[in-house]
This record gives structure tokens, C-alpha cells and sequence, in this order.
């Protein structure tokens, strides 16, 4: 809830750059207001940590695990969030 | 004790188990999942419990109450304006942080607020406690765990529902979210200009009113515009100052810094009344998946179940259908039987038992079909179905849940035009509403069966699957087109839940296919009734027609010159003559017949619009057969029936033998085919289209559209096909 960009980590990526089963914390949600609003809803947050299960098999949309749930969302969306891929 | 009934509204998360609980409470029919139009529709149930009458209204299932999607506006709306007595809130007990966020904006609105803390099964088997008492205190919420769907805690739900609604709870002291310093000045700054300047006009809670006016909210914008007239100017001033403020001291929108500060607050409850066991359960849910979406099954299996889908609704349906025939064959013989020779009797056997008989047969079809939909929905598998599918339908301009109207638009228009309601954005809605119409519904397949079958007997599948993905392409170019010039912009995001798969609960299965089965039959009852008794009337009227030849004097003619030929011919061949006479006496009846159908005010009408259609290949009863086709597309058949057999018990096979007879070729068979499968849609289906829509401009327009679509590909077709040399 700090204000602010804050120190990007060096290893920031964006969500959609990650590969299956990677573990993440969202850093940044950038998009237009429709998009971000929903994805605050739904519980990603700036902190949050999501797991990425897996890509749909045409490699779009992909599937995240987000506070015990599953969501589902496209790549193009998920280019508008930056990550800290962690371990 | 209050003499009017108690107003319970059920609000919750997708697939909380808020309509599982919905039909145990009230025993009425509705379906589970987040899936076409399954709750957008305002759902309600009357009951007694303990000597009140209680009213349950089930709400969309929502994940938030911003005016996001229509769902979100109308489950708020209710709660606002009807004010129930008691919002009961289904949370997720496996999802709480989520579920809690709604909550958090429904206590931000005045009503009192119940929470069922349903799934607690679920919730303990991933290891997941919950101190209820805790959560109960915490929130100042009275809350009841419950499993709806092995049907626990329904009773004290209802106790507690009743308990909260008599008490006079103060909704005001509450503990409410805090939000931090910089917007509680904000808020109460705006709260008390709303207070001092409109205080009586503006009918909502004035702390709320100022949240959602700093949110941006434009559905609370526009309904204080509309009361506060002039002073809102003031109002809107300063609320433009307060959210540049903010925008200034948090770097972000103040919507998105109070969502933040919601989950805040949230996290802080959870904190306190949540505990996981460190061990991870196996998740069941999340090893289907591995196959379910799989990079290399995913789809074939995809692909199977929805072959396994069509061949039962097809093939299965076909011996159901088949009794329901021979059931609609005793009905009009025995009537037969029973009536003298009437224009009455006629009324009934050809216009009303032919009718409705010839629609009937499809029931079996629709109550397969909408069997599996229903299994898909309810197990979770549909929302799969949209994850695999998006990519494709993005191709086309539309979501991953486009894919489920178009899909369930193979079984019939009007439920799949309703399902497009789950679409967020309204461009997407209207667009899958446009190209729905393309995708073949079951009434189009009788007209296929028929004409492929007499044209193309020997490959009559391939033909009917080659129209079939006609459909297909043109709603993919009408999809393109439209989402670059009519709908251009973006598209809404696909930020969807991919629910934990379920059980199916059987009764919640049959409630569903139930419900749509009735809808069919209420369509045929009313419209189709309507409409075979009017096409019935149009060719039986007018009553004399005078005929070209005077074909009772043709047929005394006729009888005594067999008669006089049968006098004179060697007793060995008077038999033969005898058959001949038959024959002769018969082809004059079908003339006559046949001229009568010309001379009917639907011939008439026919060969007004026949020029229209020549170039089609498509001759005047044909032309007749698609007009009265705009009642439904099954009447297409019927009406052939009358105009090209000219009405004889046996249809089936009569008229594949008088449509082989009438000049009709393979190839314009194909181009009416093509027509029947792009004009404009059933009636029901445009008075869907309307409702949904809620705009006559997109209904004309779809008619329109469809049209001209289908004569321009019935014309490229056969001349295309004539120049090819195939006709």
C-alpha cells in the first residue's frame, strides 16, 4: 500500500514472460481502468503472490493460481502486470 | 408483526453454491454455475417457514458490486431500491479472502447482512479453519456455516435470516471498512457537502453516496446528476478536486487505491480467523486439469465431448423422435375417426395436429442437448470449454465466452441469445447476439434432412455438415466485420474464475433441462400454434377456387371412357384397365390439388414474391415455405409438405418424390438450403434478439443483416453454380 513506483528489482518481468510453474509477487498492475478494477476485484494485488499453472495449449490465455483459487486470464492481459519471480 | 412478507436477497461470489442454495430453500427451478445467463434474471421463491411468508430473491453472482458488468448492476440495484429485509451473502469458505471482499461492500450499503459460510466441507478437506464466532465478531455479522449441497444448515439459515429481519439492529454502528487517513478526509468532506446540499434528494446512504462518487461510480454519477439537478454541479467540482487529490498523494486512482485498502482490511480478518494446515491436500480439481487442459489431450477430449454431445442429441433423439411421431399419426387418425367432414376437422388435422406435431418431435433433441450443457455447467467443465476456446474466438473478435452462446445456438437461438448476457461488455454482448442467429439451430435440421435427402441421398451427412460450417464461416466474417467497423474497440477483459470441478447434483440437472424443455413447448403452444394455423388458413382460403380445367367434368369424362374401354376390352384385360382408371382419376385429383394450392392466397402471396427469388433457383412455393418459415424454421417442412405434396397422409416420402418432381435441382436445393440456414431468425429468436438488445435499431438491423446476407450466398451459390455448370 506504499505510495509510488518504489525499487523495481532488477529480475521484474512481466506475468505474461513467465513460464509454467513459476512462482511470482505482482509488483505492478498497469491497463486500462476496466482491466486493472477487475483484477483488484478478483484479488491480485500489488504483493500478491500467484503461481502460474499452466498456458491454455495455444499458448493463450493462461492460467494463474491466486489466493487458493484458479483464474484464467490472456497474455496480452497479463503483459500489463509486472512480476518478482521468486526462488 | 409485520403483515407483509419478508425480502430475503441471496448475493454471492460465481460459483459459491448461492443457486444450490437458492433451490433448497425454495424448491424452485434454477441452475448452478457462472455460465449463460444463470442468474441474471431475478430469480424468485416464495415460502412459509414457522408461520411467515418470506420472498427469496437470488441475486447474480457477482465477485464485487462496481457497476462492472450488468449482473454487478442489477444485484446492486435490487438492494438499493427494493431493500430487502435481510441480504444473506453466500461466501466461499474455501475462497474466503475473496468472498470477504463483497461482503465488505455489502456492509458498506445500508442493509442488514447475514453471512452463509456455505462449502465449510470443502474448506475443511484443503485444511482450511474457520472461526465463525471470530469472523461473527469481528464484522458484527451474525454468520451460519452451511453445505448446500448436501442440503445442511438450510433451517438455521432461515432462523437466522427471520431473527436478523425482526431485530432492530443498527446498520449504522457496524464495524465498517477504515480506509486510510488522506480518503477518510475525503470521504466525510464529500459526505457532508452531500448531506448539507442534497441530503433529501439523494436517496442513498451519504457515506456510501461519497465512496462510489470518489470511486467514479457512473451509475451513482448519473442518479445524482439526475436528482441534484444544479447543485450537483458543486457536488461534482469537488469531487473532482478530492480525486485529483488523492491521485496526487497516492500516484493511482482512488478506485484502485480503495480496492487495495479493502483487501487490506480483509487480510487483517482473515489474519484473525483463518488458519491453514501446512499440508497440501492433493487437489482432485487441479489433476483433472492436467488432463482436462492439457497442452496435447486438451482439446481432442474437448473435441469429444462435443461430438459425444452431438451424436446423443441427434442420433440418440432419433428414437424418442420417432414414437412422438407415431404418436402425432394415432392422435390425427383418431380425430379422423371421430369428426364429421368439417372445415373444423381440416382446421384441426392439417393446420393444428400437422403443426404442432411436426415441431413436438424436436423435444427430444432439446432435452438432450440442454442435458449436457447443463452437465457441462454444473461439473465446471464449460468454463474450460471458454479457456481453451478464447484464443479462437479472439481471433473473431470475440471472448472465450462467446463460445457458449454459439455454442448452445446449435440447439436453439433463444436460450443461446440469452447466454450472451454473461458477456461483460455490452460491444461483445451485441456482437455474439448478431452472429448467434448463424449457427444452425435444430429447427433448420427437419429442412436440411428433407432436401439433402431427396437431392443428395447418397452423401446427405456431408452436405448438411457443409452447411452447417457455413454457418460457422459466415458468422466468422460477420464477426470480423462488424468488431472493425460497427462494434470497433476493446474487448472486454477475460479475467475468469476456472471453478473447482464438481459432482453434478441430478436434481439440479433435471430442474434445468426441465426448465428449457418448457420453454420449448411454451414457444411451440403460443407461437408456433399461432403461426401453422395461420399458414393452414392461407392455403386452405379461399374455400372455391375457380379451376383452369372443370375437373369434375374431366373426371365423369374420364369414368365413362374407362367404363366404356372396359365394356368392350376381353375379360383377362378389364383388370388392367380397371387400374388405369385409378390412375388417371388420381393424377387428375393431385391437379386439381396442386391448382388449388396455386390459386390459395399463399400461392398468391408466393407468386407476388417469386421474381424476388428466382434468382436463387427458389420457385414460388419454395418462396411461401420460407415466409411462413419466419414463425419458425421448422414450418419450412410443413408448408413444403402442403404446397409440394399437396397434403397426403405419408409426407415423408411424397414429398421427397414431389420436390424431385418439381424441377428443383441439387444445386438450388443447396441455395435454399443456404437461405433457410442465414435468413432472418424465428420470431422467438427476434423477439430475443429485441429484449436483449433492448433496442429495436440492432433488432431490425440483425433482420436486415441476416437477409440480405442469405440472398446474396443463396445467389452467389447458384449462379456461381450454374457458371460452374452444375446446375
Amino acid at each position: 500500500m506504499t505510495a509510488g513506483s518504489g525499487s523495481v528489482p532488477d529480475d521484474a518481468m512481466k506475468l505474461s514472460e513467465t513460464r509454467e510453474g513459476q512462482r511470482a509477487r505482482i509488483l505492478r498492475i498497469g491497463g486500462n481502468g476496466a482491466l486493472r478494477r477487475r483484477l483488484l476485484e478478483m484479488g491480485l494485488l500489488k504483493g500478491t503472490d500467484v503461481v502460474v499453472e499452466k498456458y491454455a495449449p495455444l499458448k493463450d490465455p493462461m492460467e494463474l493460481i491466486v489466493k487458493g483459487y484458479h483464474v484464467s486470464l490472456r497474455v496480452e492481459e497479463a503483459a500489463q502486470i509486472t512480476v518478482d519471480p521468486l526462488e | 408483526m409485520p403483515s407483509k412478507p419478508f425480502s430475503i436477497a441471496l448475493a454471492g461470489n460465481p460459483n459459491s453454491g448461492k443457486t444450490t442454495i437458492f433451490n433448497n430453500l425454495t424448491g424452485t427451478r434454477q441452475k448452478v454455475g457462472n455460465w449463460p445467463g444463470v442468474t441474471v434474471a431475478k430469480k424468485e421463491g416464495k415460502i412459509r417457514h414457522r408461520g411467515l411468508d418470506l420472498v427469496i430473491t437470488d441475486l447474480p453472482g457477482t465477485y464485487s458490486l462496481t457497476p462492472f458488468s450488468i449482473e454487478e448492476i442489477v444485484a446492486r440495484n435490487f438492494i438499493l431500491d427494493e431493500h430487502p429485509d435481510v441480504v444473506i451473502d453466500i461466501i466461499d469458505s474455501s475462497n474466503l479472502e475473496r468472498s470477504l471482499y463483497l461482503a465488505t461492500q455489502l456492509r458498506e450499503l445500508d442493509c442488514k447482512v447475514l453471512f452463509a459460510l456455505n462449502m465449510t466441507d470443502l474448506a475443511r478437506s484443503r485444511g482450511i479453519k474457520i472461526d465463525t464466532d471470530k469472523l461473527s465478531e469481528l464484522l458484527a455479522v451474525p454468520v451460519v456455516a452451511t453445505v448446500g449441497n448436501k442440503n445442511e444448515g438450510m433451517d438455521r439459515l432461515l432462523e437466522a435470516a427471520v431473527g436478523l429481519a425482526e431485530s432492530e439492529t443498527d446498520t449504522a454502528r457496524r464495524r465498517r471498512v477504515k480506509y486510510s487517513k488522506d480518503i477518510e478526509a475525503a470521504i466525510s468532506e464529500l459526505q457532508q457537502d452531500l448531506v448539507r446540499e442534497c441530503a433529501e434528494t439523494v436517496p442513498y446512504n451519504p457515506r456510501w453516496t461519497a465512496i462510489k462518487l470518489l470511486e467514479d461510480d457512473k451509475v451513482v454519477k448519473e442518479r445524482c446528476v439526475s436528482v441534484a439537478a444544479d447543485r450537483g454541479r458543486a457536488l461534482f467540482e469537488k469531487t473532482d478536486h478530492l480525486r485529483r487529490r488523492i491521485m496526487d498523494l497516492y500516484a493511482d486512482e482512488p478506485e484502485i487505491v480503495m480496492t487495495d485498502e479493502r483487501y487490506g482490511f480483509i487480510a487483517g480478518i482473515i489474519r484473525e480467523v483463518q488458519t491453514n494446515a501446512t499440508y497440501r491436500r492433493v487437489d482432485i480439481s487441479r489433476n483433472i486439469d492436467l488432463v482436462l487442459t492439457n497442452r496435447f489431450v486438451g482439446f481432442p477430449i474437448f473435441l469429444f465431448f462435443i461430438w459425444a454431445m452431438f451424436q446423443s442429441t441427434f442420433s440418440v433423439g432419433e428414437y424418442p423422435m420417432q414414437w412422438i411421431e407415431s404418436g402425432v399419426g394415432l392422435v390425427s387418425t383418431a380425430i379422423d375417426a371421430l369428426l364429421p367432414q368439417s372445415l373444423l376437422k381440416d382446421l384441426v388435422i392439417d393446420g393444428i395436429v400437422a403443426g404442432v406435431g411436426s415441431v413436438i418431435v424436436f423435444l427430444p433433441n432439446i432435452v438432450i442437448l440442454f442435458f449436457f450443457i447443463a452437465l457441462f455447467e454444473d461439473t465446471g467443465y464449460m468454463s474450460r470449454c471458454a479457456f481453451l476456446m478464447d484464443r479462437i474466438m479472439h481471433l473473431i473478435g470475440l471472448h472465450g465466452k462467446s463460445f457458449i452462446p454459439m455454442l448452445m445456438g446449435f440447439g436453439c437461438n433463444v436460450p443461446a441469445i440469452m447466454a450472451a448476457r454473461t458477456l461483460e461488455s455490452e460491444k461483445d454482448r451485441i456482437l455474439t447476439i448478431l452472429i448467434t442467429p448463424f449457427m444452425s439451430c435444430s429447427a433448420r435440421l427437419p429442412v436440411y434432412i428433407v432436401l439433402a435427402g431427396t437431392f443428395f441421398a447418397g452423401h446427405a451427412g456431408s452436405v448438411i455438415f457443409a452447411i452447417y460450417l457455413l454457418g460457422i464461416v459466415m458468422s466468422i466474417l460477420t464477426g470480423r466485420l462488424f468488431r472493425s467497423t460497427l462494434l470497433r474497440g476493446a474487448d472486454a477483459p477475460f479475467v475468469m474464475e476456472l471453478p473447482p470441478y464438481r459432482v453434478p447434483m441430478l436434481k439440479s440437472l433435471m430442474i434445468h433441462m426441465w426448465d428449457r424443455s418448457k420453454m420449448f413447448l411454451k414457444k411451440m403452444g403460443g407461437v408456433i400454434l399461432v403461426g401453422s394455423v395461420v399458414v393452414w388458413t392461407l392455403s386452405a382460403f379461399p374455400r372455391t377456387v375457380s379451376y383452369d380445367t372443370d375437373y369434375a367434368a374431366a373426371k365423369r369424362e374420364a369414368i365413362t371412357a374407362f367404363n366404356a374401354r372396359i365394356e368392350a376390352a376381353a375379360p383377362d384385360h378389364r383388370q388392367r384397365l380397371e387400374a388405369l382408371k385409378d390412375e388417371s382419376l388420381a393424377e387428375l385429383e393431385r391437379r386439381q390439388r396442386f391448382e388449388k394450392a396455386e390459386k390459395s392466397y399463399m400461392g398468391m402471396i408466393g407468386k407476388t414474391i417469386a421474381p424476388v427469388f428466382a434468382p436463387l433457383g427458389i420457385d414460388w412455393r419454395a418462396s411461401v415455405a420460407l415466409l411462413t418459415g419466419f414463425v419458425a424454421k421448422e414450418i419450412v417442412v410443413s408448408t413444403m409438405g402442403v404446397l409440394y405434396a399437396v397434403g397426403d397422409q405419408n409426407e415423408g416420402d411424397v414429398l421427397q418424390q414431389a420436390l424431385q418432381e418439381s424441377g428443383m435441382t441439387p444445386l438450388s436445393a443447396f441455395a435454399l438450403m443456404t437461405f433457410v440456414l442465414l435468413y432472418v431468425p424465428c420470431l422467438a429468436t427476434v423477439t430475443t434478439i429485441r429484449q436483449e438488445t433492448g433496442s429495436n435499431g440492432w433488432m431490425l438491423f440483425s433482420v436486415v443483416y441476416s437477409t440480405g446476407l442469405a440472398w446474396l450466398a443463396a445467389f452467389v451459390i447458384y449462379q456461381g453454380g450454374r457458371l460452374l455448370g452444375l446446375g
